[in-house]
């Protein structure tokens, strides 16, 4: 069975449409992730398809069950890890899980003997009493984590959960989500990380203005819409080379003092480079971010 | 989940879970918030009751400070609940994001919203116990019916806790408060003889405020302190039932309107 599938999802705000008939499916055992920039739609996706908001039109499928309609019974074996901390600011580690648990009707003791594993995985072994407040944002992250984790979910909706977290943190994270996909868990993850994506995610989906644009592994995304070498090239100069060279590449874009050139067979780019000692310059496979920019384009999103 | 905004309320166990949650909190401050519930309603009744009833002759049949107990109970309730259902409640609800974890969970709004209708007329009942033992200890009521007061305070915590979310449910920010407890909360304590019997007050007022559900918690906790059954339980008894079923339903369709659009 198909932990999640989403069929044409509407979800309007007055005349504001923030989902726009999008569509997908999620394979057990692996991570998909909604890519988007801010204001995409993939909070409220992600709302929907938890039943915590009813759409305008549209079906979502969790662990088999109709949502909202059946939410409550479906959730029952879903974990979710929030993309803003509600932790209970006034407990322990260990009683920020019972509390959570409670919230799934399983027993105490049933609780109390996970919290150790819980803790465990987490990275936060032996933390059982320590306060809330004594927490760094990166445990506070993983506590969620092993939150989400309290009723043993089948399926884990993560809403960008490495955001604000040092590069230490943000691996360790990954490492434990790598973790539980090779236990057999689905995760569902929302980020505008494009490493993040690149590395965790089985299948991706790119999400703007509300519609879903592709989907398809980070690999295959990169092959179909994006030319294979990238070579960025910097500098005061480099938007005024970029004129003359253009034809070079088989695309070319600037933004600010940098140039971006998109194509198949780099070597007579940069051959023309090396007889322009004044630019700097690199030379890299194209990546997911360049995919990202191409579909969702260069302006600032508020 | 609801799909529409009216859809009556799913009603489960799993209220008593958030109940829970804010019993373990509560338990960690109990002492602070015991004596803080307990100091401002008691100097107000010692220092009003013995102060000013020494001037007063008797105050519709009794001592003015046992006139002023009876009112004290049933004002410290309602501050008590109405406090937990808008400051404490709102910082669960909108501060800390606890009402959105919970939802998260297989909670429903309806769970979240019962458990703290009931954890919220909860604490009024403990703020009221402890009152009672006082009025008990200076000697201000005698009779074992003087016990009848406890459901009464429960049900009048519970009717000012459902008020309390419905304004709860529409508050932008704290200060949004000050506006329900200047325009409402007041005058009700001032027009449900807390203080002062309600025969002073002129006809046509006394009138028009029957239906402030403090009235009938004074109503029936007056009586009862001083060894009576009520006149007309049954009617006091029946508006704040209804009272507290009607906020309910209110706050669940305002409180779905805010958090799960």
């Amino acid at each position: 069975m198909q932990p999640l599938v989403v069929d044409s999802l509407v979800k309007r705000y007055g005349d504001f449409t923030a989902v726009d008939g999008v569509s997908f499916a999620v394979e057990p055992g692996t991570c998909f992730g909604l890519l988007g920039p801010n204001g995409a739609g993939k909070t409220t996706t992600l709302r929907c398809c938890l039943g915590l908001t009813a759409p305008a039109s549209g079906t979502v499928r969790l662990n088999g069950l109709p949502v909202p309609e059946s939410a409550r019974e479906a959730r029952l074996q879903a974990g979710v890890v929030p993309q803003f901390d509600n932790l209970d600011p006034d407990f322990t580690v260990a009683e920020n899980l019972l509390v959570y648990g409670r919230y799934f009707g399983l027993a105490d003791a049933a609780i109390r003997a996970r919290i150790p594993e819980l803790l465990d995985f987490a990275g936060l072994a032996g933390k059982e009493k320590a306060p809330l407040r004594s927490l760094s944002g990166g445990m506070k992250r993983r506590l969620t984590l092993a939150r989400a984790l309290v009723n043993d979910p089948d399926i884990v909706f993560l809403d960008e959960p490495t955001t604000g977290l040092d590069p230490q943190a943000r691996h360790l994270i990954w490492e434990r989500l790598k973790a539980l996909t090779a236990r057999g868990k689905t995760l569902i993850l929302t980020t505008h990380f494009m490493d993040e994506a690149e590395r965790l995610c089985h299948q991706l989906a790119v999400i703007d203005h509300g519609k879903l644009i592709t989907q398809g592994s980070p690999q295959e995304l990169i092959v179909t819409h994006i030319e294979p070498q990238v070579v960025e090239v910097f500098g005061e100069d480099a938007p005024r080379w970029a004129e003359t060279h253009g034809p070079l590449a088989d695309r070319c874009e600037v933004s600010g003092e940098t140039a971006f050139f998109y194509c198949r067979e780099p070597a007579p780019l940069l051959a023309a480079l090396s007889s322009a000692p004044g630019l700097r310059y690199i030379h890299r496979a194209a990546n997911l971010e360049d995919v990202f920019i191409k579909l969702t384009g260069r302006e600032l999103r508020d | 989940m609801i799909v529409s905004l009216y859809a009556p309320p799913r009603l489960s166990s799993r209220w008593f879970a958030v109940w829970q949650r804010n019993f373990l909190v509560w338990r960690k401050m109990a002492l602070p918030s015991i004596l803080g519930n307990l100091a401002d309603p008691l100097i107000y009744m010692l220092g009003l009751g013995y102060g000013l009833g020494s001037l007063l002759p008797e105050v519709a049949g009794s001592s003015y400070v046992a006139f002023l107990a009876a009112g004290t109970v049933c004002a410290s309730t309602m501050n008590a609940a109405t406090f937990e259902a808008l400051y404490s409640a709102f910082s669960r609800m909108h501060v800390q994001k606890t009402w959105e974890a919970m939802l998260n969970a297989p909670l429903e709004l309806e769970d979240v919203m019962l458990g703290e209708l009931i954890w919220a007329a909860t604490k009024s009942l403990l703020s009221g116990c402890a009152i009672l033992v006082v009025i008990f200890g200076l000697g201000l009521a005698t009779s074992p019916l003087a016990l009848g007061v406890l459901p009464v305070i429960l049900l009048t915590g519970l009717a000012f806790a459902a008020l309390g979310l419905i304004i709860n449910a529409l508050a932008p920010s704290y200060d949004f408060f000050m506006y329900y407890f200047t325009l409402f909360i007041t005058p009700t304590t001032l027009l449900s003889g807390v203080f002062f019997p309600r025969e002073q007050l002129p006809e046509a007022v006394q009138g028009v405020t029957q239906i402030l559900p403090l009235i009938h918690a004074v109503q029936l906790v007056r009586p009862l302190l001083r060894g009576e059954v009520p006149a007309q339980a049954g009617l006091h008894v029946a508006v704040l039932l209804a009272i507290t079923v009607a906020a309910f339903l209110v706050a669940l369709v305002l409180t779905r309107r805010r958090l799960l659009r």
